[in-house]
């Protein structure tokens, strides 16, 4: 298991969120997928899609009350990158000792599929959130969850026209914030930027360049001033 | 029909409310009042289409995205200090708390951690925004019920808050002043005094609200019993920040979920009230304001000394990984969910705004409320049109 690995790694232990990842690990029963567990930070629970809205139902009945947010990551490398495939790019690397690379994998909890759906609860009772993932099949639907936190209604919308994700059971699917004849879904990775196709992005140039004669100087100054105010910590 | 006489007309619409009175004739039904996308009640461009029966509200449904500004997607096209300016416009009442969270995930993600005299400066910003945003609340929901001078007095006030953020960060509105590992630059001479002679001031300024219109007969009849929220829907429906707490629910991140920042340094506490309606939101909302004061005169006191910034690399470049980390913002919960590829940019950053799933309430809320209720209960919930539309 993950969590485990990740417990023997850090000599941090968190117990809270670890009685708490047990007990909502046998409530959840077969429906849990993976699990991933940061001490002191979060907890990441992959659940079966087709058991989505039990596993909001239960983990709700487990003290997670508080509906933060829902909404979905697309794993997909966007073929247009960050529209930075500029000459500066190029320099901003080659000044880097490691150049950038992109990790494949798909985040904590791991994955299978290009579409993930992404929900946060919050246990007022532990002071502790959750992370609930799910894998997306490739019919792009999920049962609707607004039945269990209605505050999920337009989250699920948002998702929705963002993502092309369909919530079963959900009355009023229309877009939340794009017109009504909006074509796609922006927030897939695939979907242009039309504004950087039309224009190069200025901000492309983020580090001021300092002229040669003036870095060993400056780099001097900079490390002085850090142990002085060091010190007085 | 038309009406022969004075009398005649008299005589015929007492019949008709009669009828109306038991039900019989008169049709009130199928009226659609829309209220916005401009109008002065609605912070900016947020439209409510209310269904209306005479002069009750059958359906009212929030129109969104007259200003959506697809931040999530922009952000994914940004180096991680550029992000920051972005982020800025959210909720542009409260600027510098809506950089802090995002900061602190993606130092969560590079295992850097800011130096207690930039987390000490951070959290006094962090509460001068509070202040500044929950002032022109204050003064605001007046306006929205038709007392005219508590605003006038709120925007005076709240321009000495931004004056003391504009010293140190340079900007009123929009700081960009958080950076990965500490801040910009440190406070300058001299602004502590005035800083604390402005608490001062706000806490005058609280007092004079309180007698304006905590105490006013009016704005009581208007607001107490109007829109009330019990807890366990406040709950399921997501509801942050003063909302929340309104509905009686104790819970604030700044004490429950501090995420490293000075809070638990100071004496403070958490206001609550059991009623749930437009009256306890603007209460608390009032009381959290004064505690602000307190909290930032205490930070005051005890600024510890060492450097603003910890030791980051010129080129910032975030380790793959996942984190959410969410703050008291002045309108709520303010979360962000940071996906990092260990790329100079993040991959995908999910933006949890306060006043999103606060004004998704509102159709639940308004059914069957009266029409001038409408207003007084999306003025008591509070929303910046940015923080919904991102």
């Amino acid at each position: 298991m993950t969590d485990e690995e990740a417990v023997e790694e850090t000599p941090a232990v968190d117990d809270t969120r670890e009685q708490l990842l047990n007990e909502l690990s046998q409530n959840l029963g077969d429906i849990l997928v993976e699990s991933h567990l940061r001490p002191h930070e979060d907890v990441w629970l992959r659940v079966r899609i087709d058991a989505w809205q039990d596993a909001a139902m239960i983990s709700k009945n487990s003290g997670f009350e508080y509906f933060g947010f829902l909404s979905a990551i697309d794993w997909h490398i966007a073929p247009e990158g960050r529209y930075e495939d500029t000459e500066f790019d190029a320099g901003l690397t080659e000044e880097d000792e490691e150049p950038v690379e992109i990790d494949s994998s798909t985040g904590y909890g791991g994955g299978d599929t290009r579409f993930q759906l992404l929900m946060q609860l919050y246990s007022l009772r532990d002071q502790v959130g959750v992370i609930l993932k799910s894998d997306v099949g490739d019919d792009m639907t999920v049962d609707t969850i607004r039945d269990v936190f209605p505050g999920a209604d337009w989250h699920e919308r948002e998702t929705h026209e963002m993502f092309g994700i369909s919530f079963r059971g959900h009355p009023t699917l229309h877009p939340l914030y794009l017109p009504t004849e909006f074509e796609g879904h922006p927030l897939r990775k695939d979907f242009p930027l039309l504004a950087r196709q039309v224009k190069p992005w200025p901000g492309v140039v983020d580090i001021e360049e300092i002229p040669e004669h003036l870095e060993a100087q400056l780099e001097a100054e900079v490390m002085a001033a850090f142990e002085v105010n060091g010190g007085g910590a | 029909m038309t009406a022969t006489s004075d009398r005649e007309q008299m005589a015929y619409v007492s019949a008709q409310a009669a009828d109306a009175r038991v039900n019989v004739e008169l049709d009130t039904g199928d009226m659609t009042l829309n209220i916005g996308p401009q109008h002065p009640a609605t912070h900016g461009t947020l439209r409510i289409a209310c269904q209306l029966d005479g002069e009750q509200v059958v359906v009212a449904e929030p129109i969104m995205g007259y200003m959506h500004r697809g931040y999530e997607k922009l952000c994914e096209v940004r180096t991680y200090p550029q992000c920051t300016t972005l982020i800025n416009r959210i909720d542009w009442l409260g600027s510098f708390a809506n950089e802090v969270p995002f900061i602190l995930a993606a130092e969560r993600l590079m295992e850097v951690e800011a130096p207690p005299r930039a987390q000490w400066i951070r959290t006094i910003l962090f509460e001068l925004s509070r202040i500044a945003n929950l002032a022109l609340f204050l003064g605001d929901m007046g306006v929205q019920i038709g007392a005219l001078t508590p605003v006038f007095f709120a925007f005076r006030d709240r321009e000495r808050v931004l004056n003391q953020i504009e010293e140190v960060t340079g900007g009123r509105f929009h700081p960009n002043f958080d950076r990965i590992g500490g801040l910009k630059d440190d406070i300058p001479k001299g602004w502590i005094e005035e800083t604390r002679s402005v608490m001062e001031k706000m806490r005058t300024f609280c007092d004079e609200m309180e007698d304006l219109l905590v105490g006013n007969e009016i704005f009581q009849a208007r607001c107490r019993g109007v829109g009330v929220i019990p807890p366990e829907v406040a709950l399921g429906y997501g509801l942050s920040g003063a909302n929340l707490r309104a509905s009686g629910v104790d819970w604030d991140l700044r004490r429950d979920a501090n995420p490293g920042l000075a809070w638990d340094q100071v004496d403070w506490r958490v206001w609550t009230h059991p009623d749930g309606d437009s009256f306890a939101r603007y209460w608390v909302r009032l009381q959290e304001t004064r505690e602000a004061t307190r909290i930032v005169d205490q930070l005051l006191d005890g600024i510890p000394s060492g450097p603003i910034m910890a030791k980051v690399p010129r080129i910032i470049k975030v380790p793959a990984g996942e984190a959410y980390i969410s703050t008291e913002n002045p309108l709520g919960e303010m979360g962000y969910y940071v996906v990092s590829k260990g790329d100079l940019g993040p991959f995908r950053v999910k933006i949890r705004t306060p006043s999103f799933n606060n004004i998704s309430i509102v159709p639940w809320v308004m059914k069957g409320v009266y029409v001038p209720d409408v207003i007084t209960i999306l003025g008591s919930l509070y929303f910046i049109l940015g923080d919904i539309d991102r």
